[in-house]
């Protein structure tokens, strides 16, 4: 009891998956290690530091808090599914570049994945929107400075139609 | 870490749901949102037997209008619904007020109503809001359905008054009184951490400004959401509520609540956080009710 197998179809970053699963792989370990998209971070497994953040019927939740068996039938975005390729980032990915939002990079596709339905639903934010809106991701390295002001780059490139 | 291995049922009503509780009973566990769960889970402090998820039981999912101007919330609401809802800013504005101090927003996108109430954290805002409104939780079983009020729900840390059979289904919460105001305040070392300290107050006043009914309700203040009553009946058949403030709170703050103390706060700060954010939370509250229309 407990190691059967379940069947699993869910479409991920456009593409459509369908994997035998053990009821208790979580979300976060399914994308890593059965799809192969190593974007999305593992770093607490206890839904603190936000890193495994995805979006899932384009909310962003916290993937190592959940099963693979849930989200059957569902749709999945993880930072894989942002840019269009290497050469063309999304205006947020533009704006961690041009503003240094990040350093060692361990946090940034769960904050990555964190602001872009931010931004959809508040596309001119203030500061301390922003920093309510990424409360809820640890960074180590910036001291979330560049990080706040990379947002406010991106949703002035969105503004301007820039990335998209 | 990772979970221990479970049997995984889900069901696809809340018939179906009763079923497997009666079968299973206490080798199962209810899956709602998860968030506090499956981390318990992962660090291996819970390992059920079953998992029930309930995440496909969309019939639980809901906001609904009740009679003479309360409301109906369905179990499986997620906590991110509170802070959006327009039936929840007009008819529980305390709700709609706190609702953004539940943890962070990926967690509440997921985090449900009657999850974060069935597992009765003393740490959480909704169990301490709804003692405040005076809210009562429909539980179902196999064998039928029951109304519990919210003072009798929370029995202790982490315990609410659920047999392994039944689970919370509907939370109902009365109309808000004419001439009625509330605060919500607490206080964390970040936003969406557990808080150190925090009220939820509401009053309600007659026509010539007499308080009628007081209610403060403080989290991280003992074994559940705790109840300051003495504190709450000094307001009682007063109408200068401003000059009485800071003696409720005191009060409150230094007889009626039992803080714990974490690495963060000795119980000594949270009892000052007590005071201060009481009598703040009751002059926002008193300011509100005053301002009131009818």
């Amino acid at each position: 009891m407990g190691n059967g197998r379940i069947q699993v179809s869910v479409i991920v970053n456009g593409e459509e998956y369908q994997e035998q699963v053990e009821p208790r792989l979580l979300l976060s370990d399914f994308l890593r290690h059965d799809l192969g998209l190593t974007g999305t971070h593992v770093g607490c497994e206890h839904g603190v530091c936000g890193a495994c953040t995805i979006l899932l019927d384009g909310q962003a939740v916290r993937s190592c808090l959940m099963f693979a068996v849930q989200v059957d039938g569902q749709e999945i975005t993880t930072v894989e599914g942002m840019a269009e390729d290497k050469d063309h980032l999304h205006p947020l990915q533009q704006g961690f570049w041009d503003a240094h939002g990040l350093q060692c990079g361990f946090c940034t596709p769960g904050i990555l994945m964190t602001l872009v339905p931010f931004l959809q639903e508040n596309p001119h934010p203030s500061e301390a929107e922003i920093r309510a809106a990424i409360s809820g991701n640890l960074c180590r390295c910036t001291g979330y400075q560049h990080i706040v002001d990379a947002v406010l780059l991106a949703a002035g490139y969105m503004g301007e139609g820039i990335g998209e | 870490m990772k979970p221990a291995p479970f049997e995984y049922l889900v069901p696809d009503s809340v018939e179906a749901a009763l079923g497997f509780l009666r079968e299973y009973g206490d080798d199962a566990k209810l899956l709602a949102g998860g968030q506090s769960l499956v981390p318990a889970m992962n660090f291996r402090l819970v390992q059920p037997g079953v998992l029930i998820d309930l995440n496909r039981l969309d019939e639980l999912g809901y906001i609904n209008p009740a009679a003479e101007g309360g409301l109906r919330i369905g179990a499986m609401t997620r906590q991110s619904r509170l802070e959006r809802d327009s039936l929840i800013e007009q008819r529980a504005p305390l709700v709609f007020e706190a609702a953004s101090y539940i943890a962070h927003p990926q967690i509440r996108n997921r985090g449900t109503v009657g999850g974060s109430l069935a597992h009765a954290d003393p740490a959480a805002e909704l169990p301490v809001i709804s003692l405040a409104l005076g809210a009562r939780f429909k539980v179902a079983s196999a064998a039928g359905e029951r109304w519990v009020a919210a003072e009798d729900f929370f029995l202790g840390m982490f315990t609410a008054d659920l047999s392994p059979e039944e689970m919370l289904v509907e939370i109902e919460l009365p109309a808000p009184q004419p001439k009625s105001g509330w605060a919500f305040l607490e206080v964390a070392r970040r936003q969406g951490d557990y808080a150190m300290m925090g009220v939820a107050a509401v009053l309600t006043l007659d026509a010539d400004g007499v308080c009628q009914q007081a209610r403060l309700v403080y989290l991280n203040a003992g074994d559940g959401p705790v109840a300051a009553r003495q504190a709450a009946e000094m307001l009682v058949g007063e109408a200068q509520l401003e000059e009485l403030c800071e003696a409720a709170a005191a009060k409150a703050a230094a007889e009626e609540i039992d803080p714990p103390g974490n690495v963060h706060a000795s119980p000594e700060y949270q009892r000052h956080l007590a005071r201060v954010l009481t009598r703040r939370a009751l002059q926002q509250a008193f300011q509100r009710a005053r301002d009131a229309r009818n």
